[in-house]
């Protein structure tokens, strides 16, 4: 046989049918749900006489534009669309029997946290989501990205896909990382090698020494950003890690089926001569903590550097450049560490699980947010936040001067009241710098949970190994 | 769907690179449960001001492209979110067809379901038709999806590559969901085996 990727063995396992032009179907094992992207879709099965085919594979959770406020049970904190969206994913998930978290579960949050951490999501699965950070489940050796709302309601409809296979690029970080360097700098620093459409067509593997160190959440923040990469899925080979991860878990096979399901599992990886389209090779050693200057993720830099001018580009990114600076308000040649910021939001399904509010804490213990700065964290689920009350993290922000909020996508997309104001700028841990993505006229600085809560105690973005 | 064979219409230039989806529509607009009326809020934050008047300069603003069926842009279009409300606020405001050098997987097929055509071209002929739609309304752009081309009004003819079965679809109009459910016969064979092998799942 011939040699196979690891995104060619998932693939293959899951191809329902094959036109001659070489148009799949590809079958989908899981199906994730939120309220902005679906109600169109179940307004369609409705208008058609459909059903959900495997209402027992699709799962639906609100976030995205759920208060995060802890009176959010208090409906008047919602606007009427909102509501109404919410109410909608309600109904639907009653109507058509999937299994749903409604804001009142303690285990409500944002989709793709809860989808792991219910165990829903394993390797070789493919999983998909109308939100493009689905990639974010690929960290399990799942084949898994971002669909629109049509797409929604064919796999509502027919549980599957209608799919032409992408292009396999391997992304491989070697050797170690250094002290203060987090996951969020290795998935940032390779977009800012590769830019944000280095990957389009490409279903990218993450693999190398780096890569293996890291822990279960941090290949999740590190697949989740494969599409600011351009690539609608990213890929990392399910370890011993991985296993462990899901042992247990509400949703994962117990007994004999978790027997069967591991030996299934330890077959996924790429095999050693196969074929790649394209190859990214970046040391460990050279990612430095970095944040993002621009509008673009791929406007990525060490913290130690400067403002660039638009002059240090070519091409079309020389008017997009400057249209960051501009909409940025820096001036070339500053440096980065003098940047001063208002705000400071630590969660989103990048980085809103323990590890990353554990790593925030580990710089905020005993500290104070600098006066005057607007603090806020956001846990990925319930779960989430139960468990960092427990391990005492909480205390540690609330003594900060954090506010500490309930789940939701918050301040990512600033759908719910959490947004910035013209000009506001934010250190931010979610994973786009979009021109008004966190509010209207808003200026988000991503980086890593820890760069972000040194940013939140001297006020400006800060080097976190100066605080280590 | 809505069928897309041919088209000839007012081209209006965009020559920005990474426009992603929060620009073509911001997330204040998603919180809609229907697919239609996102026209107005195109490029919502680009087209008005903070009090909600339209920005003059903004190009679909100025009265030579009001009527913009075709729209000319910059490298990796429709990065960003996989929102389909950004295609149902291009086709609302009346865009039919997309021209760049390069778009974002998913705003790509996004497109197609909704009966807009996106069409990728090499930088220099994108640069061409950036300068063709700059002439404005004295200048129709024609796209015929048929043949693969996208011709000017100069009569400059540039062929297009677009996947065989999107073509079909987009020429007949065909709702895809319909067609996957004619191969229920393969869906249920294969979940059969699948139930099988991985009774896990
Ligand atoms: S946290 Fe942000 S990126 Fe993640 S699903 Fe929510 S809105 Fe999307």
């Amino acid at each position: 046989m011939s040699p196979k990727t690891l995104y060619d063995k998932i693939w293959d396992a899951h191809v329902a049918h094959e036109a001659d032009d070489g148009t799949c179907l590809l079958y989908i094992d899981r199906h994730l749900v939120h309220e902005v992207t679906s109600p169109q879709a179940f307004e369609g099965l409705r208008m058609t006489n459909r059903t959900v085919r495997a209402p027992d594979k699709t799962i639906a959770v609100p976030d995205h534009n759920v208060p995060t406020t802890l009176d959010r049970a208090n409906a008047a904190t919602m606007t009427e669309d909102s509501r109404i969206q919410v109410e909608a994913l309600d109904k639907n998930a009653k109507d058509f029997g999937i299994h749903y978290y409604p804001v009142s579960d303690v285990r409500q949050g944002i989709v793709h946290i809860v989808g792991p951490e219910q165990g829903w999501t394993l390797p070789g699965m493919t999983v998909v989501c109308g939100d493009s950070h689905t990639a974010t489940h690929g960290a399990f050796g799942a084949l898994a990205h971002g669909i629109g709302t049509s797409e929604v309601e064919h796999v509502l409809a027919t549980q599957t896909l209608i799919q032409r296979k992408g292009k396999n690029m391997k992304v491989e970080i070697t050797g170690k990382l250094r002290p203060g360097v987090t996951a969020k700098d290795i998935t940032l620093s390779v977009i800012g090698v590769t830019g944000t459409a280095g990957g389009t067509g490409y279903v990218i593997e993450y693999c190398g020494e780096a890569i293996r160190d890291l822990s279960m959440e941090g290949r999740m923040t590190v697949c989740n950003m494969a599409i600011e990469g351009g690539a609608r899925a990213g890929l990392i080979a399910p370890d011993e890690k991985t296993f462990e991860y899901c042992m247990g878990r509400p949703h994962a096979p117990k007994g004999a089926q978790w027997e069967a399901a591991l030996a299934w599992w330890k077959t996924l990886y790429s095999d050693d001569d196969a074929h790649w389209d394209k190859v990214v090779t970046l040391k460990g050693e050279d990612i430095a903590p970095v944040v993002t200057w621009g509008t673009s993720p791929e406007d990525v830099l060490p913290i130690t550097a400067n403002v660039p001018s638009a002059s240090d580009f070519t091409g079309g990114k020389v008017d997009a450049a400057q249209r960051s600076l501009d909409y940025m308000g820096l001036t070339p040649g500053t440096p980065l560490s003098e940047v001063e910021i208002d705000t400071v939001f630590i969660g989103s399904c990048t980085n809103g699980r323990i590890e990353d509010l554990r790593a925030a804490a580990a710089i905020l213990k005993g500290k104070k947010v600098k006066d005057g700065i607007r603090a806020m964290i956001v846990p990925g689920s319930g779960l989430v936040r139960a468990q960092a009350e427990e391990e005492g993290l909480a205390d540690i922000f609330k003594e900060a001067g954090f506010e500490w909020r309930l789940a939701g996508c918050s301040m990512c997309l600033a759908m719910n009241p959490d947004q910035l104001s013209p000009g506001e700028r934010c250190a931010a841990t979610s994973n786009r710098n979009f021109e008004g993505r966190q509010g209207r006229g808003g200026r988000t600085h991503l980086m890593s949970p820890a760069m972000a809560a040194a940013a939140a105690i001297t006020g400006k973005l800060t080097d976190v190994r100066e605080m280590m | 769907m809505e069928k897309f064979e041919k088209l000839s219409g007012i081209a209006a230039p965009m020559p920005m690179i990474n426009i992603d989806t929060d620009m073509i529509i911001p997330k204040q607009f998603l919180k809609t449960i229907k697919r239609s009326g996102l026209g107005v809020n195109l490029f919502d934050e680009m087209r008005y001001d903070d009090d909600g008047k339209e920005i003059p300069d903004f190009v679909l603003n100025k009265p030579q492209y009001r009527e913009t069926q075709i729209l000319i842009a910059g490298d990796n279009f429709g990065c960003g979110s996989s929102r389909e409300h950004a295609p149902w606020a291009i086709k609302d405001f009346g865009i039919r067809c997309v021209i760049a050098p390069s778009f974002a997987d998913i705003f790509y097929n996004n497109c197609f379901k909704n009966g807009i055509l996106p069409i990728a071209l090499p930088q220099e002929q994108v640069d061409i038709l950036m300068k063709e739609a700059e002439k404005g309304a004295n200048a129709r752009v024609e796209v015929d999806l048929e043949a693969q081309t996208v011709s000017t009004s100069d009569g400059e003819v540039f062929a297009f590559e677009v996947d065989a079965f999107k073509k079909h679809c987009l020429l007949e109009g065909l709702d895809d969901i319909g067609l996957t459910m004619e191969k229920a016969a393969s869906i249920d064979a294969f979940e059969a085996k699948a139930t099988q092998a991985r009774p896990w799942v």
